[in-house]
């Protein structure tokens, strides 16, 4: 907690540029939500989906990604770690490699993505004509929980990369912030090989698709098994146990190599 | 030394050749330096890959709930080269940049780049273009390809646009370049430049059209755009001048409007330069 | 000619202190006093003082990367800062904690990169190449990417870019620094190597005063901005009243000696002399049960080390 406080004085102290970012920060985010907006400027449906609707999935996306990348983002940096050797004074330290990396640097500019995500979910939520019931709110947090820790896992996977192929670049951003593109849109406009890939085969289909189809009340447009949607989030928990071990075996090959 | 003379052609034309070849050679020098980069040239010609994906089929999904089949103008075919093209026009170019002069400013190494009798903005331009070329073979070439084996790409029709494609991407890279350096040059100023850095990604992702093309804006915003900021002349207008999408005069005074920027730009840079050489503290010591 | 002349020259710098919240305090730091300084061609001047004593900035501004505040610089006949890019193809610079190489090429790609940037005839490239690869021993890693060497590889590539050109006045910022004592030897004789042609003009800023008693005959000390001391280094000795001592070892206590005693402890008295101890020496060869006589020389360390703490107790 120390740590953590020490972190946000130290930022906090940098008033000017620390505005300059908190703003960028906020336009940044607000990008994604921006091409969507643009993007149902040209056109009325996309996959069959209108605005409203479509935008249930851009917010559960937009929070979830915001979410995880406040909590784990830092985690892209171990490249950087292993790459100057700096890993080296993270492991001799009394405190696991993870927490370590994560508290380093706790962005407070990321938290202000979160807020936004979250209020464009509300905003979503609230125009998309959703019939509440006890199950969709139920749902609606499962979904959320599960999107978050789907997220955050697919940042420590990508992450985990570092410790086999170090110059692997910026290939982990092709499943982070490839990821978060995909999920942003319903799965049905991708197609072929390449939505199965994402969608069902990395899991990315769970994360706003089938829960935004429960919430609305639609049928699947692919003609898959309905109920799929209100069981999402555990695929998605599922799927995030893998990233956890691929970390581990991660962190005990670079203390027996070394770099 | 030469240039009290320097109006007399024989002493300007001795001039030139060795000035030529000393850029050619850090421009040689530049390419060099990033095929070192073998496997983060593999991975970022994937990353573009993908994005490549996502983005055709988010755009033709746009197209497709469209009445006429058009979106922002282009048909699918045009849509589907504009994506794939301008994936590997991101690398060509640099759009996302790098912070390597600024950290080059902070730490004080720039006094390397002062202390050689050539300006410091050449020798970064000589070296961004060879880093252009480098990307032109590794960066460009996979993600036109996997377009061209996944997709019906739209071809172009008329023989000059071939030229006038390499006009406008070369355009494209001077103008990136002189961006880049400018938000770079801030650290002179400021030493924390991580909110121009990313003001400046903002607006070349969405105002250079990666994000979406800018045809798909109002028009009298797109308008303004393309006109009072140099941001579309990075990607837009090559893109547009590939596919073809306007008259060819139109296409003609869109790259006229490139060099309008790139001039104005690079002046920017040589008074930035010399401006910041005078305030300059080198910093440890 | 001087190959550098400076007169007054001064550098001011503003720096921001923080007093509270939201109080900031601008003070102005004078890293440059007022320094006066004429080196003639072929000199070989070593330039020293304690950490932020101004070594730096004095040599940035003679090398046209820093705009002096006040006073005037002529290197070679330019004005360094207008005239940066016509000097730079007359001097060479190494910065100990800075490359001028290219980082991730090999080393001989950057050598070859040089010959095109200061566009030196191949065959002069060529010569003093092969003179600095005999010399440095530089073939074992010349085809190694800059960011593979070790310090001490890539110093001697420092050395060697800095020189491929021909240049005049050599400044060198820290050279030996963070090197092992191997290194450091090696670009020490190198750099003798290079004064002794007597063609090259060396300025050298260091720590390490071994640096300055192998390499330079004359010292100049600056202190908070000024020179405090410019002459060589036996002036140094003799001004700070630093003399050779004569340790003399024998084997009964003697009760009285005459001469300059320093110490007398028992069996042991130690003589200090100016110049030549031959005197002493002959004076003591008679005296009976001598077992021993050394002599030491003055350690520079400490005349430099009691120099700055004088000028740290004048200075307002």
């Amino acid at each position: 907690m120390a740590l953590l406080r020490g972190q946000i004085s130290a930022q906090a102290s940098y008033r000017v540029s620390f505005a300059i970012d908190l703003g960028t920060n906020m336009v940044a985010t607000m990008l994604d939500v921006l091409t969507v907006l643009v993007l149902f400027r040209v056109t009325k449906a996309l996959g069959g989906f209108t605005l409203r609707e479509a935008m249930v999935m851009v917010g559960l996306t937009a929070l979830a990604f915001a979410a995880a990348d406040l909590t784990v983002g830092n985690i892209e940096r171990v490249k950087l770690y292993v790459n100057t050797g700096r890993l080296d004074a993270v492991l001799v330290r009394p405190l696991g490699v993870l927490p370590q990396l994560l508290l380093m640097d706790i962005p407070i500019r990321k938290a202000a993505r979160s807020v936004f995500g979250a209020t464009v979910l509300g905003v979503a939520l609230a125009s998309a004509d959703i019939d509440w019931t006890v199950a969709r709110v139920a749902l609606l947090v499962y979904a959320l929980l599960g999107g978050v820790l789907f997220f955050a896992s697919i940042f420590v996977a990508t992450a985990s990369v570092a410790f086999w192929w170090i110059e692997s670049g910026e290939i982990g951003n092709a499943f982070t912030y490839g990821g978060r593109e995909f999920t942003t849109y319903p799965i049905n406009i991708y197609s072929g090989w390449f939505r199965r890939v994402f969608a069902y085969g990395l899991g990315f289909g769970f994360v706003s698709y089938y829960p935004a189809l429960a919430l609305l009340g639609r049928t699947d447009p692919l003609g898959l098994r309905g109920g799929r949607g209100a069981r999402a989030p555990a695929v998605s928990v599922a799927i995030a146990a893998a990233p956890a071990a691929v970390w581990r075996v991660g962190v005990r090959h670079y203390r027996s190599t070394g770099s | 030394m030469g240039s009290v003379n320097a109006t007399a052609p024989p002493s300007a034309l001795r001039n030139i050749v060795p000035a030529f070849r000393t850029f050619a050679a850090i421009t040689g020098s530049g390419f060099r330096r990033y095929s070192t980069y073998r496997q983060a040239t593999v991975a970022g010609a994937f990353t573009n890959t993908v994005f490549g994906f996502l983005r055709t089929y988010v755009l033709l999904a746009v197209a497709a709930g469209t009445a006429s089949g058009l979106a922002g103008g282009y048909d699918r075919e045009q849509l589907v080269t504009f994506v794939w093209a301008g994936q590997g026009l991101l690398a060509v170019v640099a759009l996302w940049g790098s912070t390597e002069i600024a950290d080059r400013i902070r730490t004080g190494d720039v006094a390397s780049d002062l202390l050689r009798p050539v300006h410091p903005i050449t020798m970064y331009l000589a070296a961004d273009l060879g880093r252009a070329w480098h990307a032109v073979l590794t960066r460009f070439v996979p993600p036109v390809l996997t377009g061209l084996l996944f997709f019906d790409v739209y071809l172009p029709r008329q023989w000059f646009t071939a030229p006038l494609f390499v006009l406008s991407t070369a355009l494209a890279v001077l103008l990136c370049f002189a961006c880049r350096f400018l938000v770079n040059a801030v650290a002179y100023w400021l030493t924390d430049i991580r909110g121009p850095m990313i003001a400046w990604l903002i607006g070349s992702g969405v105002l250079g059209g990666l994000f979406f093309p800018l045809r798909f804006l109002p028009e009298p915003l797109m308008v303004a755009m393309w006109v009072a900021t140099p941001f579309p002349g990075m990607l837009q207008t090559p893109l547009d001048v590939l596919v073809e999408r306007d008259a060819p005069a139109m296409r003609c005074g869109l790259v006229a409007l490139q060099v309008v920027w790139v001039v104005l730009l690079l002046t920017c840079c040589t008074v930035v330069q010399r401006r910041a050489e005078r305030r300059l503290v080198i910093h440890g010591g | 000619m001087s190959v550098i002349e400076a007169r007054g020259l001064r550098k001011e710098f503003t720096v921001r202190v923080k007093r509270s919240r939201l109080r900031r305090e601008k003070r102005i730091v004078h890293a440059v006093d007022g320094v006066d300084l004429t080196v003639e061609r072929g000199e070989m001047l070593g330039y020293i003082g304690p950490n932020g004593a101004g070594k730096s900035t004095t040599l940035k501004m003679m090398t046209g990367v820093l705009m002096p505040s006040a006073g005037e610089v002529r290197v070679c006949g330019y004005t360094p800062v207008p005239q940066r890019t016509k000097l730079t193809r007359r001097i060479g610079v190494v910065f100990g904690q800075r490359s001028q190489l290219w980082w991730d090429l090999p080393l001989r790609d950057s050598f070859d990169l040089l010959r095109h940037i200061f566009r030196v005839p191949a065959a002069d490239h060529a010569s003093r190449l092969r003179r600095c690869r005999s010399l440095l021993d530089l073939d074992e890693f010349l085809d190694i990417p800059v960011r593979q060497l070790s310090l001490g590889q890539r110093m001697r590539g420092e050395l060697t870019a800095a020189l491929l050109h021909g240049p005049e006045v050599l400044f060198l910022d820290e050279p030996t620094i963070g090197l092992d004592v191997v290194s450091k030897q090696a670009v020490r004789s190198f750099l003798t190597e290079v004064g002794v042609r007597g063609d090259t003009t060396l300025v050298l800023t260091t720590h390490d005063l071994a640096d300055i008693e192998r390499l330079c005959q004359r010292l100049v000390v600056i202190d908070h901005g000024r020179v405090v001391h410019d002459g060589t280094i036996d002036a140094l000795h003799a001004r700070y009243g630093s003399r050779r001592r004569v340790v003399v070892d024998l084997d009964e206590p003697v009760a009285s000696y005459s001469g300059a005693i320093v110490e007398a402890d028992g069996r042991r008295l130690v003589f200090e002399v100016d110049g030549s101890a031959a005197a002493v020496v002959a004076r003591l060869g008679g005296l009976p049960g001598l077992r021993d006589i050394a002599i030491l020389e003055p350690d520079i360390e400490d005349v430099v080390a009691r120099l700055y703490k004088t000028t740290t107790e004048d200075a307002p």
